[in-house]
């Protein structure tokens, strides 16, 4: 029994591994770049538009939604980012259904990736919006002498999403095995269902995760302006 | 005992102790977020989207101390490095 894709190789030549979490996470970018050239080629602003198109805006517009009731003012500056975190993870997530398909959620060094795309996005992102000096000053908020453990939080809050995505993946293939030895056929299917819902909400709750530390690293100035209204 | 049957020992009660002792503070933690959650819902039925995403988000933080807990018992019971260091160890006795 193996923990995740990462020891499903595919193909080795010397130190060259092509390990599943490879394959996979390609295999996902492909299907989502393809799938929205395919479907964005002719998008049209008429009142009969195509299945597709509807399907697509429905998920950009809830996308954009939910960041503006984070208390980001313009959305559109953070829909690409989190946007493209939120698709390859449910997506990741989603394929479980299909036999024989490994999600690369379910292996750390995705996960970590991930994280560390947060972790550099954060700071990014407080930077063009209020400055080197105001977000730097952010660190010594209370007072200097939070500046170790604003630090700290910077590293474990990058840990901890890494290991979250990670450990909620890796027990839905996990709990799979175990009971496909124990109760075959029936009971599986069921934990599946489970799964899928738990690989959802996490993609939901990473995302969503990201937008609030980018709003925190921004300021309130947005979230204040919110409360007002 | 030799050295092999202690860290086997060892490793399954800790994986158990893991997993069951910190399944306990989360679920607790979860149990309350929901009810308060749930009592906030029904007075405020306005704020569901807000009183929702917090809930959420409030959720997977409590819920990543069970993750925590349950990655050190799954490396204890499938990848345990003190168990292959002590295998590798073996043939050279």
């Amino acid at each position: 029994m193996h923990l995740s894709a990462d020891q499903l190789i595919f193909w080795q030549h010397g130190l060259l591994k092509l390990n599943g979490t490879i394959v996979y996470t390609w295999g996902l970018m492909l299907v989502l770049v393809v799938g929205s050239r395919l479907i964005t080629r002719r998008l049209t602003t008429g009142i009969s538009i195509s299945g597709w198109q509807c399907v697509l805006e429905i998920i950009v517009l809830g996308i954009k939604k939910q960041i503006e009731e984070v208390g980001l003012r313009r959305p559109e500056r953070y829909l690409g980012f989190v946007g493209t975190l939120f698709l390859f993870i449910a997506l990741a997530n989603l394929f479980t259904i299909l036999p024989g398909y490994e999600p690369p959620t379910g292996s750390l060094s995705t996960t970590a990736a991930l994280a560390l795309c947060v972790f550099v996005a954060v700071p990014f992102y407080g930077i063009r919006e209020s400055g080197w000096g105001r977000y730097l000053k952010s660190y010594v908020e209370p007072t200097v002498i939070m500046l170790p453990f604003n630090i700290i939080s910077e590293f474990s809050r990058t840990l901890a999403l890494a290991v979250r995505l990670f450990g909620n993946m890796m027990s839905g293939t996990m709990i799979l095995g175990i009971l496909l030895i124990v109760t075959p056929f029936l009971f599986p299917v069921v934990m599946t269902a489970l799964g899928l819902l738990t690989g959802m909400v996490q993609a939901y709750i990473f995302s969503i995760l990201a937008l609030v530390y980018i709003a925190a690293a921004i300021g309130d100035k947005g979230a204040k302006a919110e409360r007002k209204t | 005992m030799d050295n092999i049957t202690i860290i086997a020992a060892a490793s399954i009660l800790s994986a158990g102790l893991t997993m069951g002792i910190g399944a306990v503070g989360p679920g607790m933690g979860q149990g309350r977020a929901v009810a308060a959650a749930l009592s906030a819902l029904a007075q405020q039925p306005d704020a569901s989207s807000t009183i929702t995403r917090t809930l959420f988000v409030g959720l997977a933080m409590i819920e990543s101390m069970a993750i925590y807990c349950f990655v050190i018992s799954m490396i204890l019971i499938f990848a345990n490095p003190f168990w292959n260091h002590v295998i590798t160890q073996a043939p050279g006795k």
